[in-house]
């Protein structure tokens, strides 16, 4: 399909489980797509060339760069965003252990950082300091210096494997 | 009076001092957030961008905005001319004929400096009109450098001043000269602190509108105070305060001081506003961040001690010049004087010499940075402090033991005039010492050492002062200039509570918190005073001129909310306190003392007396005739508070420039990798006394934050310039901060001295890491090479040269990257090469100056016209890594030697910044028929172009300057060329062909 670049295109995609629609230039980056067409303003917006971070969403379940990617490109895909973490009954494990670890200060950056550390944690069920300091890494936090962030992940990673282990096993490795 | 007292009273619930989890983060947390880009903007709101000048310098000759305004979508385009008729140049803290305007007017004088905006239906078509904008430059020579532009040849940036060093004053304190002739030992050493920036993630927004009506702007702005630039905007508006309402919004994404620096964006936006004749909304970029919105103050400094054998300093010399970029810009000069009262540090010194001058130069202007003032002192005063020590081989922290000022002595009156108001700094630093685990770092350095590795300590203290007087910048005037003036001084902080219908507490602080939890601290004050529920209490941090109580120090600087913000907190929940008490011990015909407020009751003490807070509060709404006479009725009172000891400069120039000075002991270990230079930080320690600790969770992520910074300011961070002045560090790419795996956990610890001087005993600890921790680190790498010139920030290549171990020879077959970035050129490169081409040098020259094939050869040439004497205006499209840039060009042949050799030059301008460069082109006929011709290029590049790496610019401009000659090659192999300019025109200009 060719568009000129003036032309708006209506783009569809599945936005934190519901479908929705709205219009975008070829050129319209998905971060600009998502805050200003769809009004979800919960992904930030920081450099705008791919390395702070502060816009990852997932897309198709993987964290993405929202400023990297045309809005265009997302059509037909699985958006995930920081809107979706919570829960009905308030926030998240993830999101709970932020706040326990004291890992955001201004907040700015939190949104992309949370996208990242949920794929990470869906990937890595028991990972080490390092591996989470290294996923950390592809963002920038000016406020916290990240100590609460490595601390939040690690704490929910001990938490979710504990849930998953069988009793029976659990038992045996209380012994 | 400090009122300390009573808030001990209201002890029981315990909520002041507690590690209360924020209750800022459930919404932050959910993208819940309101950034100043996520509100809602008015029906017809207009989008802004912004030009910028790509040269450091030039006159302006002519901008043409006509071809932008003709573009879809755009709507109107401010200009200077706008600005001079609507607007004043910005009041500036020295008297000098310069002036500031929010666009350029006559002269651009840094690169990145606004010269106009285009309004558009979107940001896209916004910037898309910026490219049409015409404007012509004379560009003139530049002063990068501070040290050459203080010189007396040195090209001027406002002629009007005839010197670029724009305020220049002395001060001496006690009798330093005989200080230094009796001393035994003089130890002198001269540094530089470079420029640097904290970089909140989120970069500036404005939302403007102008109201002709009433000839009034209404302008929100993630603004970070301090409020007295209220009065600078306003008068740079030509309006009174009342017509300029400056509102944020309730959620800030970080600052540090850094934005200060919106302010010229908000006058600009308040007449683009005005010339659009609708709102307009503008956020800045990252590069526009980077390059144009502000940096911390890079400064040269020259300090020499006057040291006794023991080493005791008994007085100090400073020669200090601060470099502050193009413009003075409010509250610059203030870099120096924040820190003015307290320049002897933790130190008992008495005797004191001061020189310090002001330096205007072709970069960004300068502002508040986290540590403002803290960085550029300590870097050199705790520099120094380890230089003593080695060259009179004593123990760094015994020659620390022995300056600091005495236990028992506060509060101390600094030489310079600080009251540094509380503390035990020797005992602090034993504290510091056996908590930190000192004797086992000293073991592993032993240990690291004997093995051979590079492995240093350093050890830094500091005072971090808080509340800042609002006075202090009259100390750049003379005592004369301050007479005439009129005095300055204080910090009036402000709180609002106010009780509703229902008995729910809201309040109000005008401190425009930048993500530091100030909304968790005032609930827990309140809660501990009123008794109730703290996830009860709401409490905005909205800040509207228009309708809130502010005043000229409300803003969040100078570390000011835990003692000044707070403090006025508990003092308004005091009187709400008070009023309730009276109503109740009225009702209850009982003594006021004995009422309490707790768990949400009022409670007469020893008594079974009691009612909900609610029921008490809601009877000043709805049963005022009930009251006491005295009682008005309603219930919302506000505090304003500003401590006397925030007295003007005297006579002899001392000033208290901070209300509060805690106390900051550091050490480190460092290993320093001999083969990469890297710095690893392998332990780092650091003891704060910040007085009382209203929630330590929130003082310790204070810490946690500013030590990272300071950790990128000592290893990665600088604003770099080429020489011509253009920008080198315009991305995330090239300005680098510290990430997760770069910043360890450092261990944090605390004592508590509470300040006699702030309502709760509190002091500021935001920024005490960003002035200890850059030396700190230095200083370890000092004691880790054993070296003295020690220049921030280091890099591992600039540690390696230090260490200054032979680098191996180049693999046979690497070519030498010829990348000269700092001669010359924002980046500067050089090469040469050659082709074989078919056809005799005759015809290979006549080709070349025919101009079809210049156009043909040239990469993304669109159009090529001629101009005069072989010189042609082109219209290129050049490529570099992911810049795309439009260039218009002027491309001419030169020095014409038929058939032997000419001279192909070009140079440009695009919205991406500028470039020029030029070829010296010689033909030799070789076997064959064929032609050799042999090319040497030299190529600059300035401007947005310029941030892109050196690198990536050298094989960028290989691959084009192959590509051309690659073309002519094909061209030749074709048809034979045709009459060529060069010989249509060669009668009329026969010989002539010289330079062009």
């Amino acid at each position: 399909m060719h568009a000129r670049a003036d032309q708006r295109i209506r783009v569809t995609l599945t936005l934190n489980g519901r479908e929705r629609s709205g219009y975008a230039e070829p050129r319209t980056q998905l971060c600009d797509f998502l805050r200003h067409e769809l009004g979800a303003t919960g992904t930030h917006v920081g450099c705008e060339h791919g390395v702070c971070g502060a816009c990852t969403v997932r897309v198709d379940g993987r964290a993405s760069r929202s400023c990297l990617m045309l809005a265009v490109q997302a059509e037909g895909r699985r958006l995930d965003t920081v809107e979706s973490l919570a829960e009905e009954e308030g926030l998240s494990d993830l999101q709970q252990a932020f706040r326990r670890h004291h890992a955001l200060q201004c907040g700015f950056c939190t949104a992309g950082i949370l996208m990242s550390c949920e794929e990470f944690l869906d990937r890595v069920a028991d990972p080490s300091e390092a591996q989470v300091r290294d996923m950390l890494s592809g963002h920038l936090c000016r406020c916290t210096g990240y100590t609460g962030m490595v601390q939040a992940v690690l704490d929910v990673a001990r938490t979710r494997r504990e849930a998953t282990v069988p009793d029976s096993q659990q038992e045996n490795n209380d012994v | 009076m400090n009122a300390f007292e009573p808030a001990l009273r209201e002890g029981q619930s315990g909520q002041i001092g507690r590690r209360q989890p924020r209750i800022e983060d459930d919404a932050l947390l959910q993208g819940r957030g309101r950034y100043a880009d996520d509100l809602a903007v008015a029906p017809g709101t207009l989008h802004a961008a912004v030009l910028r000048s790509p040269h450091a310098h030039a006159r302006l000759v002519g901008l043409d905005a006509s071809p932008a305004l003709a573009m879809p979508g755009v709507h109107a385009v401010l200009t200077g001319e706008d600005v001079k008729r609507w607007a004043r140049p910005f009041p500036v803290g020295v008297r000098q004929p310069m002036e500031h305007w929010c666009l350029a007017v006559d002269k651009v004088r840094y690169v990145g400096e606004p010269l106009a905006v285009v309004m558009a239906e979107s940001r896209y078509l916004a910037e898309d009109a910026l490219d049409a904008i015409r404007v012509d430059y004379q560009t003139l020579p530049v002063a990068v450098d501070t040290e050459a532009a203080i010189a007396a040849d040195a090209p001027l940036l406002h002629e009007a001043v005839g010197s670029n060093v724009v305020s220049e004053r002395h001060f001496r304190y006690g009798d330093p000269e005989q200080a230094f002739a009796e001393a035994e030992h003089r130890v002198a050493l001269k540094v530089r602190v470079p420029r640097s920036s904290c970089t909140p993630m989120e970069c500036y927004v404005v939302l403007a509108e102008y109201d002709p009506a009433s000839a009034s702007y209404d302008v929100l702005a993630n603004f970070q105070g301090p409020y007295a630039l209220h009065t600078v905007m306003a008068r740079a508006l030509k309006v009174p305060g009342n017509r300029f309402r400056l509102r944020t919004p309730p959620d800030s994404g970080g600052s540090f001081g850094i934005k200060q620096g919106v302010f010229p964006y908000v006058v600009m936006m308040g007449l683009a506003a005005r010339k659009a004749g609708a709102p307009v909304k503008w956020v800045e970029d990252r590069l526009e961040h980077l390059q144009g919105a502000s940096s911390a103050t890079n400064r040269m400094t020259e300090i020499e001690a006057a040291v006794t054998r023991d080493g005791r300093v008994t007085a100090l010399y400073w020669d200090q010049v601060d470099d502050c970029g193009a413009y003075l810009r409010a509250p610059e000069p203030a870099t120096f004087y924040r820190m003015h009262g307290n320049l002897t540090g933790a130190y008992a010194i008495r005797h004191l010499v001061v020189r310090n001058r002001v330096a205007l130069t072709n970069k960004t202007p300068t502002g508040l940075n986290r540590g403002f003032g803290g960085p550029q002192i300590y870097f050199a005063l705790e520099r120094l402090m380890q230089r003593i020590a080695v060259e009179l081989d004593l123990d760094p922290l015994e020659v620390i033991r022995r300056n600091l000022v005495p236990s028992g002595s506060f509060p101390y009156r600094a030489a310079a005039g600080a009251l540094l108001d509380s503390g035990d700094y020797p005992a602090a630093v034993e504290q510091g010492i056996h908590e930190g685990g000192l004797e086992e770092l000293l073991a592993h350095r032993e240990t690291a050492r004997r093995e051979g590795r590079l492995y240093g300590i350093g050890y830094t203290v500091a005072v971090e002062p808080s509340i800042s007087n609002m006075g202090y910048i009259t100390t750049a005037m003379t005592p004369e200039e301050r007479r005439k003036a009129g005095p300055k001084n204080g910090a009036v902080s402000t709180a609002t509570i106010s009780v509703g219908p229902l008995g729910d507490v809201s309040a109000h602080v005008s401190s425009t918190p930048q993500g530091q939890g100030h909304r968790t601290v005032v609930a827990q004050v309140i809660a501990e005073v009123l008794g109730v529920p703290l996830e009860s209490i709401s409490v905005n941090v909205e800040l509207d001129t228009g309708k809130d109580a502010w005043s000229i120090a409300s803003g969040n600087y100078s570390s000011r909310f835990s003692g000044a913000v707070a403090g006025a907190v508990y003092q308004a929940a005091v009187k709400v306190r008070d009023r309730l008490a009276g109503i109740a011990a009225a009702q209850w015909q009982v003594e006021a003392s004995r009422i309490r407020f707790a768990e949400g009751q009022v409670i007469v003490n020893d008594s079974e007396l009691s009612m909900p807070f609610g029921r008490l509060a809601g009877a000043t709404h709805w049963a005022p005739g009930t009251l006491p006479e005295d009682e008005p009725g309603g219930l919302r009172e506000t505090a304003f508070w500003s401590p006397p000891q925030l007295e003007a400069p005297d006579d002899d120039d001392r000033i208290n420039s901070s209300l509060c000075y805690g106390f900051i002991f550091d050490y480190c270990g460092v290993e320093v990798d001999r083969i990469t230079g890297q710095v690893r930080l392998d332990r780092y320690v650091t003891l704060h006394d910040a007085g009382r600790l209203l929630n330590p969770d929130l003082v310790d992520g204070q810490v946690r934050g500013a030590f990272a910074q300071g950790l990128g300011a000592a290893l990665m961070e600088e604003f770099t310039y080429g020489d011509d002045g253009s920008f080198q560090s315009g991305t995330f790419a090239d300005y680098l901060v510290p990430t997760s795996v770069e910043v360890p956990e450092p261990l944090i610890l605390h004592r508590e001295t509470p300040s006699p001087f702030t309502p709760l005993g509190a002091k500021g600890v935001g920024e005490g890491n960003n002035m200890s921790t850059p030396v700190c680190i230095a200083n370890a790498v000092a004691d880790a090479l054993g070296i003295a010139d020690i220049e921030l920030p280091l890099t591992p290549s600039k540690v390696r040269t230090l260490i200054g171990i032979e680098e191996p020879a180049r693999p046979q077959g690497v070519g030498e990257d010829q990348t000269a970035p700092a001669a010359g050129g924002g980046s500067r490169l050089t090469a040469s090469d050659s082709v074989t081409l078919p056809g005799s040098p005759q015809a290979v020259f006549d080709t070349l100056l025919d101009p079809e094939t210049l156009q043909a050869i040239i990469p993304g040439c669109h159009a090529l016209e001629l101009t005069g004497e072989n010189a042609y205006r082109a219209d290129v499209t050049v490529g570099v890594g992911m810049i795309r840039a439009r260039f218009d060009a002027q491309v001419a042949l030169s020095d014409l030697d038929p058939p032997h050799g000419l001279r192909l030059s070009g140079a440009g301008t695009s919205a991406m910044g500028s470039a020029e460069g030029s070829a010296q082109i010689r033909l030799t006929e070789v076997e064959g028929g064929q032609t050799r011709l042999d090319y040497d290029y030299d190529a600059a590049v300035g401007g947005k172009v310029a941030s892109v790496g050196g690198r990536m610019l050298q094989s960028a401009s290989r691959m084009i300057i192959g590509q051309i000659f690659a073309r002519l090659a094909q061209r030749m192999g074709g048809a034979a060329p045709r009459l060529s300019l060069w010989q249509r025109l060669k009668g009329l200009f026969a010989g002539r062909g010289g330079r062009s």
